[in-house]
């Protein structure tokens, strides 16, 4: 085999090409499929110019900017505060109740953002996908990491809130960043499902704005998961992000008691649908560039 | 180890008719679901897979099969819809092929247009980094080769401004720019030279011929022909679908290609539907024909009169339009072009409005015999080519037989590119005289 490299004379194009040379077959792909993650990691700087693409247009088309990511969860908070709090005197288990939602719409927006970001993210960048190959799986999950700057904003206003109403956190605050990574795994798992089939099927993206506010109320974000008998519990975990919402309420608020038994049917739920949305996102993303 | 960079093994794609256009609705399909019991019991068992195999679907490729060796630059060309972008797309992994493998061996670059992924509202900086990771460079490569793409693209001056604010030309060439900077081993070129203005389109072959010369891998899909023939030390000529000619001798399958089989070449071409639509000079009719405006078929004697006849439609007019033609030998010589300006302004045709004929007598007893193909060729004086000549623009074939000469000795065609009857004359005795008297007052 002639060695590339000694008919290169730019030292850099040598010091490239000094790499094994990979080899790809290209064929009809059948059955289960590679989830091929390492290629993945290979493709990461794309995944971050990705999202730091969307956090950038968004910022510079918003005529608010940055303070739309406060604006929506803050006059959530307002409106909940005064309906449920203060007139429908709904418990919130000895939290200030503008803390008690605040807290579970911060983990909501996240959700909300990223599900409705990443179901249109396939169709969004059409352009993209056909005309340049990178592992697919990178346009959702970009979509849903742009979310974390506007959670990132708005974490903030969560601990001047804390400090306001006095309340500490307990060692379980440590555990946060383990909650915001699950509440990611569910994005993503739900995001899969979505944007593959808001390929081929167009009108999955009208569904998205009612399965956001039909999730909203399922999940205990302006009522606590205390209003639900403790037998029923485990069962209410099967609405993954019943987890995540009482599992950010634990860690930032130490609200008792920590969702154990629930969190852990949630999990079992999380893992069969990013499982399940890793691999029909798969099968799927082969017509991609055919169908968009 | 192989030394080959390339290798397909009957390719083969196949697409459903109509996949592009229409998407499903969930709706439809909840529907069907809900139909679809009954409509099974009304149907017999074995009937609804028959009606499943009967979807209309076209293979774009079939048992397309070709090595390429490491450093071979490969012009691919055909027609429009012959599979040349399909070929691409499937080695480029955008697609998968229905049938059939291709091993690949090394990275693979592939620029199927360029600027994919500019975004309007980032900056020439911020597009250049989103744009090489969406290529496939690393961050690194591209911070270190950063300032090498700006001067190449040479928008200094708005590297910090948002493309949205930049004129088309400096949109193009940053994203070409970019593009011509990746390293891979293996470059996959689909049709992007054919932008920018003149200087830039020559600044992008110098830099594919450049890139050519270092020993790397190219598959080059492009209309230009001269850009093919510059470039690429092989050629594949793709038809409906399959490899028509594959070879290393690049300029017969150009010819081959240019000069269609005999029952092709016509002497008129008709627009169908919307092509070259612009709004300074769309084609409709481009033909040659006899005095009365009748076209011309089959070969014609070289003692008729014939005329080169343009119809289009304008939209708007601009006073730098320049339409003409240009005529190629079969071995694709350029014997000359001709534009409806180039006699004094006073004696242009007057355009206005709506449609116009435009006709230029082609000189008898100028051509050889053979088949010549003209193109249309023309655009927006030093500003831009609304029909580059050499790139697919409209082109019929004028074949010439006989009628060369009234003169006994010269019945044959004879060799050369032209066979101009050209008047010869004795010298007048007187002349000589002349002669001598004017150099004689010179040395005065």
């Amino acid at each position: 085999m002639p060695d590339i490299s000694t008919s290169q004379p730019s030292e850099v194009a040598v010091k490239e090409t000094e790499h094994l040379r990979p080899t790809w077959r290209i064929q009809p792909s059948q059955g289960w499929i590679s989830l091929r993650l390492g290629e993945l990691w290979e493709y990461r700087e794309l995944l971050y110019f990705l999202a730091w693409r969307d956090v950038k247009i968004r910022y510079k088309q918003t005529g608010l900017g940055v303070a739309w990511a406060v604006l929506q969860p803050v006059l959530g908070m307002l409106i909940f505060t005064i309906f449920f709090g203060r007139l429908a005197k709904v418990p919130s288990d000895g939290i200030p109740y503008p803390l008690f939602s605040y807290s579970a719409l911060l983990a909501w927006q996240l959700f909300a953002y990223s599900i409705t970001e990443s179901s249109n993210s396939v169709v969004a960048n059409e352009r993209l996908i056909t005309k340049v190959y990178f592992p697919r799986l990178v346009i959702p999950m970009a979509s849903i990491l742009a979310g974390l700057v506007d959670f990132a904003i708005a974490f903030v206003l969560v601990i001047a809130m804390m400090a306001y109403y006095g309340v500490h956190p307990g060692w379980g605050i440590l555990s946060l960043p383990l909650f915001i990574v699950f509440e990611l795994a569910t994005a993503l798992g739900v995001g899969l499902w979505l944007s593959a089939l808001n390929v081929e099927y167009r009108d999955v993206r009208y569904t998205v704005p009612f399965i956001v506010q039909f999730w909203m109320f399922a999940s205990p974000v302006v009522y606590s998961s205390t209003l639900v008998p403790a037998r029923w519990r485990p069962l209410y975990g099967l609405n993954p992000m019943a987890g995540v919402v009482e599992g950010f309420r634990w860690a930032l608020l130490n609200k008792q008691p920590a969702p154990g038994s629930m969190f852990a049917v949630s999990s079992t739920v999380v893992v069969a649908l990013l499982v399940g949305g890793l691999y029909y996102y798969r099968r799927m993303e082969k017509n991609f560039a055919d169908v968009v | 180890m192989s030394d080959h960079a390339i290798r397909c093994e009957v390719i083969g794609k196949q697409y459903r008719i109509g996949e592009r256009e229409r998407y499903k609705a969930l709706r439809d399909v909840i529907t069907d679901a809900l139909k679809g019991p009954f409509r099974r019991i009304r149907e017999a068992g074995g009937r609804e897979e028959s009606n499943r195999n009967r979807k209309p679907t076209i293979w774009a490729l079939q048992d397309v099969s070709f090595e390429v060796k490491e450093g071979e630059v490969v012009g691919v060309i055909g027609r429009n819809g012959a599979g040349k972008s399909t070929l691409l797309k499937i080695l480029s992994r955008i697609t998968e092929p229905t049938r059939g493998y291709a091993e690949i061996h090394g990275r693979v670059g592939s620029l199927l247009e360029v600027g994919t992924g500019f975004h309007p509202e980032l900056t020439g900086r911020e597009n250049i980094f989103l744009n090489g990771a969406i290529l496939g460079m690393k961050k690194v490569e591209i911070a270190r080769k950063f300032d090498e793409i700006v001067a190449f693209a040479e928008v200094e001056d708005f590297i910090d401004t948002p493309v949205k604010r930049y004129s088309s030309g400096m949109y193009v060439r940053l994203a070409f720019a970019v593009a011509a900077h990746m390293e891979t081993e293996i470059l996959l070129v689909d049709e992007v030279l054919a932008v920018g203005d003149a200087h830039f389109q020559k600044k992008c072959l110098g830099k594919m011929g450049e890139v050519a010369k270092h020993g790397r891998t190219i598959l080059f899909v492009s209309h230009n022909m001269n850009a093919i023939e510059q470039l690429c030390n092989r050629v594949i000529l793709v038809d409906q679908g399959s490899v028509k000619r594959d070879s290393q001798d690049v300029r017969p399958v150009l010819t081959e290609y240019l000069f269609e089989k005999e029952n092709e070449r016509s002497s008129i071409w008709l627009n169908d539907g919307d092509r070259y639509n612009n709004r300074y000079f769309q084609p409709q009719r481009f033909a040659i024909v006899d005095a009365g405006g009748r076209p011309l078929s089959g070969p014609v004697r070289n003692d008729c009169e014939m005329w080169v006849e343009v119809e289009a439609h304008l939209e708007q007019l601009d006073p730098a339009l320049t339409i003409g033609y240009a005529i190629y030998s079969e071995d694709r010589n350029l014997l000359y072009w001709s534009y409806q300006t180039d006699q004094p302004p006073k004696q242009w045709p007057v355009l206005t409005y709506g449609r116009h004929r435009l006709r230029s007598r082609l000189p008898s007893n100028f051509l050889n015999e053979g088949t010549y193909r003209i193109e249309l060729i023309g655009g927006l004086h030093f500003r831009e080519w609304l029909f580059t000549p050499g790139v697919a623009g409209p082109h019929i074939y004028l074949t010439i037989r006989g009628g060369l000469s009234d003169s006994p000795y010269w019945i044959a065609k004879r060799p050369g590119l032209l066979a101009p009857v050209l008047a010869w004359e004795q010298v007048p005795q007187s002349f000589e005289h002349c002669r001598s008297e004017h150099l004689k007052s010179n040395e005065v």
